[in-house]
C-alpha cells in the first residue's frame, strides 16, 4: 500500500476490478486519484478542515470495505462522492445538534433570485490575480453560501457531476437540484462581481 | 405571436440555458430576449463567467500530514481484513 506501482495510465473500471480482486495497489491508485478532489468536497461540505479529513478517511475506508457492493452501473467517482457526500452531511448534523453550527437551512422556495450586482466583466477576469489570491476569492465565495446551495454547486459545477448524478448523492428530486443551483450561481456571481467587475464601471474605482 | 420573456422568467430558465439543456423554443426566446435587455446579457456572461472560473480550479494538492494519515489508516484497514 505504501509503495506506489501502479502505473496511473490504466483506467478506471480495470483499477476498480483489480481492487475487487484484492489489489491493495489498485485501489491505493483509486485512492490517489481522487483524494484531492474528495477532500476538496469534504472541506466545502462541512466547512471545517477537522470534520473534511474524517471524512476524507471514512469515505475511503468505507469504499474499501464495501467494493463488493459497488455495482459498476455509475461511475467509481461518483459512487464514492455518494459516500464522501453521506459522511459529510452527517458530520454537519452532529454539529447542528452540538449548536455550535447553525443549520437552519431556510430554504427560500420562492422563485424570486436576487439581482443585486449588474456590471459587466471584462475577459478572463480572473487574470487580474495570482492564483492564489484566486483561489482564496473563490472559496470565501463558496463559503458564503448555505449549505444546501453549496453542496449542490460543489457537485454540479465543481466536480462536474451530472444534475441526476448530483440528485442521486445529496438524495433531492432533479428540480430541487435545479433550483437550489440557479440560486448558488446567481449568488456567487454576486459575490464575484465585487471583484471581477470592469474597473470602469465601479463609479469609485478612482478613490 | 409568443409572448416575449419577463427578465424574471429569463432568470428562472438561465441554469439550464448556460448548461444548454433547454430545447431550441424556448432557447431561441432566451436569446431573444438578451439581445434586447441589456441586464439580462450581462447576467447571462457573468454567471457564465463564474462557472467557468470554477470548473477550471483544480483542487490543491492533499496537505503530506493529511495523506500520511489516510494511508495509515488505509494500511490498517487493509492489514485488518487480511488478519
Amino acid at each position: 500500500m505504501a509503495v506506489p506501482t501502479t502505473p496511473t495510465g490504466i483506467d478506471e473500471a480495470t483499477l476498480v476490478a483489480q481492487a475487487r480482486e484484492g489489489d491493495t495497489q489498485a485501489f491505493a491508485e483509486l485512492v490517489r486519484r481522487y483524494e484531492g478532489k474528495i477532500f476538496r468536497l469534504a472541506q466545502h461540505v462541512t466547512n471545517n478542515r477537522e470534520d473534511a479529513e474524517d471524512v476524507l478517511q471514512e469515505t475511503f475506508m468505507k469504499a474499501y470495505e464495501h467494493l463488493d457492493q459497488f455495482q459498476g452501473n455509475s461511475k467509481f467517482y461518483t459512487w464514492i462522492v455518494r459516500i464522501a457526500v453521506n459522511q459529510a452531511l452527517m458530520k454537519l448534523r452532529r454539529r447542528k445538534a452540538d449548536k455550535s453550527v447553525s443549520m437552519d437551512e431556510t430554504i427560500d422556495t420562492g422563485e424570486d433570485t436576487i439581482v443585486r450586482e449588474i456590471a459587466a466583466w471584462g475577459e478572463d477576469p480572473e487574470q487580474r490575480f495570482s492564483r492564489q489570491e484566486l483561489g482564496e476569492i473563490l472559496d470565501t465565495a463558496i463559503q458564503s453560501l448555505e449549505p444546501p446551495y453549496r453542496s449542490v454547486f460543489v457537485l454540479r459545477d465543481i466536480d462536474d457531476l451530472s444534475t441526476e448524478e448530483t440528485a442521486e448523492a445529496l438524495n433531492l428530486s432533479v428540480p430541487a437540484v435545479k433550483s437550489r443551483l440557479l440560486r448558488a450561481r446567481l449568488q456567487l456571481r454576486e459575490k464575484l462581481s465585487r471583484y471581477f467587475k470592469r474597473k470602469g464601471d465601479d463609479a469609485f474605482a478612482y478613490l | 405571436m409568443t409572448p416575449l420573456l419577463t427578465c424574471k422568467e429569463f432568470l428562472r430558465e438561465l441554469s439550464d440555458y448556460l448548461d444548454e439543456s433547454l430545447d431550441a423554443e424556448i432557447r431561441a426566446k432566451l436569446e431573444k430576449h438578451i439581445t434586447e435587455c441589456p441586464n439580462c446579457w450581462v447576467i447571462a456572461d457573468t454567471t457564465r463567467k463564474t462557472i467557468q472560473i470554477y470548473k477550471g480550479m483544480e483542487p490543491y494538492p492533499i496537505p503530506d500530514d493529511v495523506q500520511d494519515r489516510l494511508m495509515k489508516a488505509l494500511e490498517k484497514k487493509i492489514a485488518a481484513r487480511e488478519g
